[in-house]
């Protein structure tokens, strides 16, 4: 599933937040977004599974292609995209009074995919490939709020997981986590992107420089550079770059 | 090269507050504030003790088994209960209930959900904010005039209706509050998910709000089981048993208001059994609601 983006140009009410991003995800691995605060890379992951227009005053013009299909048609209903695009948030988002089983299943009985020992199943796969299953199979039914952070943050991909997405897009999964449980969900990670394309925004770059095997750098709502991450951090090619990847950048 | 050792003078307390008048202010307005607030507190406790004191004191002799079975006597003589009233009211807060509930959570729904901050929902937050203000006897007109005088007759409908009315304003803005509390991360979850808006709604938005909406429910039907000046000139009264909702209808606050001026002892002390009545009767429906939505098994949200 490789993800085109055309054109892409995105506004908050009046204040254009990207500027004609042109970009294409390959259809397996890993693709880190970096950089400042207030770039617009999570806007743009967030206009990949059109969650962008969810905010109020949100707009996107472009095109987005996920196997040659245009996610901003008129005819498709977001909906659909987010069924098969899943994505983690920066900050854990599990239901907290629901329980740990629920939580994962939730995705499901939404959509009302499975039920039943189907639905078990489901669940148990979904929270081993998130590394969570030998933590919590023993308190299935306890409530999710009572977990760690890291937990949290593993528990919501499993939950994105059991849908079984085409693509995980991934907004700062780590950035609000302590480091074991940054290294864990960083293991994750290099796991999914061997079966999923996944798309990493964050402002960590050693994070991207470890998980990622192509990074795009975002400055002020532009697409500055993009490459593969080796030659993107040893050999960038922009002034910006360099002074952003050297740290001097302000 | 000599070194000049300064001769270190003994300080005060860095810790010690200096006395200036400054600080003596300080400490005054300081004290003042945590006295008035607690005198404040235990006045407001005192009455509510006093009120709830008083009526125990003066209803509890009269409660016996006759108040919940038997219809009051006419005129004043000994004995009878106040069981067609009990049944009255709860007829009639049910009736309430059943349109009042749905509408104002609806609304909570939409001014939370859907309105956000554009200008009709600013609009109906206001109309709702004034309707919660409006003294409840206008209420009572408003189901006078559409019910009661195209029936030509006082109904328990008519009351229902009232109350009803009276309920949706106070269901509609404690649901909005609740809901609008719920974070949004839960929403984008739900969404990022696949589920639509609507799902995303009941399924996750309410849940998460459940304790809060029912707390508005159960103060809205508190807030009408105890209403008497609407129900005046719409359910009207009754001194019998009555379930048909077409004709009047008998409650409890209009049984005690009717009692209470009465100039027969035994009548005001069953308007005093009938307040004792009213007010366990509240609490127990309300600790029925959250015991029966389970909103005792998890505290927080």
């Amino acid at each position: 599933m490789a993800i085109e983006v055309r054109n892409l140009n995105v506004w908050y009410g009046r204040s254009q937040a990207l500027h004609d991003i042109t970009l294409t995800i390959e259809s397996q691995g890993a693709t880190a977004i970096i950089g400042p605060s207030g770039c617009g890379k999570s806007t743009f992951v967030r206009c990949l599974n059109r969650m962008h227009e969810e905010i109020a005053g949100g707009r996107v013009e472009g095109e987005v292609l996920v196997e040659g299909i245009n996610i901003y048609e008129r005819s498709i209903q977001p909906v659909y995209v987010r069924r098969h695009i899943g994505m983690v948030f920066q900050r854990p988002n599990p239901l907290p009074t629901r329980s740990i089983f629920e939580n994962v299943a939730i995705g499901l009985r939404l959509n009302g995919l499975a039920r039943g020992d189907a639905l078990k199943e489901i669940v148990e796969r979904s929270l081993t490939q998130a590394a969570l299953w030998d933590e919590v199979k023993d308190r299935l039914n306890e409530s999710a709020g009572q977990l760690s952070g890291g937990q949290q943050q593993r528990l919501c991909i499993a939950r994105a997981l059991a849908i079984e997405p085409k693509i995980i897009l991934m907004d700062e999964p780590a950035s609000a986590l302590d480091p074991i449980s940054t290294f864990q969900i960083e293991d994750l990670m290099r796991e999914l992107r061997k079966t999923y394309p996944v798309v990493i925004v964050t402002h960590n770059m050693q994070q991207a420089a470890r998980v990622a095997e192509k990074t795009v750098f975002f400055l002020q709502g532009r697409l500055i550079e993009q490459g593969e991450t080796g030659k993107f951090f040893s050999r960038p090619q922009k002034k910006e770059t360099e002074d952003y990847i050297s740290g001097r950048f302000s | 090269m000599s070194i000049t050792v300064e001769q270190q003078q003994p300080t005060a307390n860095p810790f010690q507050a200096p006395r200036t008048a400054h600080n003596a202010r300080r400490r005054i307005s300081n004290i003042a504030i945590v006295a008035l607030s607690l005198l404040a507190t235990a006045f407001a406790v005192a009455v509510l003790l006093f009120l709830l004191l008083y009526v125990l004191r003066a209803g509890l002799p009269y409660i016996n088994l006759d108040l919940f079975t038997k219809i009051p006597t006419p005129n004043g003589e000994p004995g009878g209960g106040l069981a067609n009233s009990i049944q009255g009211s709860l007829i009639l807060v049910g009736l309430a209930s059943l349109f009042g509930i749905p509408l104002g959570l609806f609304t909570g729904i939409y001014l939370s959900e859907f309105g956000g901050r554009g200008p009709i929902a600013t609009g109906v937050r206001f109309l709702v904010d004034v309707l919660t203000g409006i003294p409840t006897i206008i209420f009572g007109l408003f189901a006078w005039i559409f019910i009661v005088v195209p029936q030509q007759s006082f109904s328990g409908l008519a009351g229902g209706v009232a109350l009803g009315i009276i309920m949706i304003p106070i269901v509609a803005r404690t649901s909005e509050v609740v809901l609008r509390l719920v974070p949004n991360e839960l929403r984008e979850a739900s969404l990022a998910l696949g589920a639509t808006e609507s799902r995303t709604i009941l399924r996750v938005v309410i849940p998460s709000a459940r304790n809060g909406i029912i707390t508005g429910i159960v103060l809205a039907m508190a807030r009408v089981a105890g209403e008497t000046a609407p129900l005046l000139m719409t359910a009207f009264g009754n001194p019998f048993f009555n379930s048909d909702i077409t004709q009047p209808m008998d409650a409890l606050p209009l049984r005690i208001f009717n009692f209470a001026e009465s100039p027969y002892q035994a009548q005001i002390n069953q308007a005093y059994a009938g307040s004792l009545v009213l007010i366990v009767l509240i609490l127990i429906t309300s600790f029925a609601i959250r015991w029966a939505t389970g909103g005792f098994k998890h505290g927080g949200r």
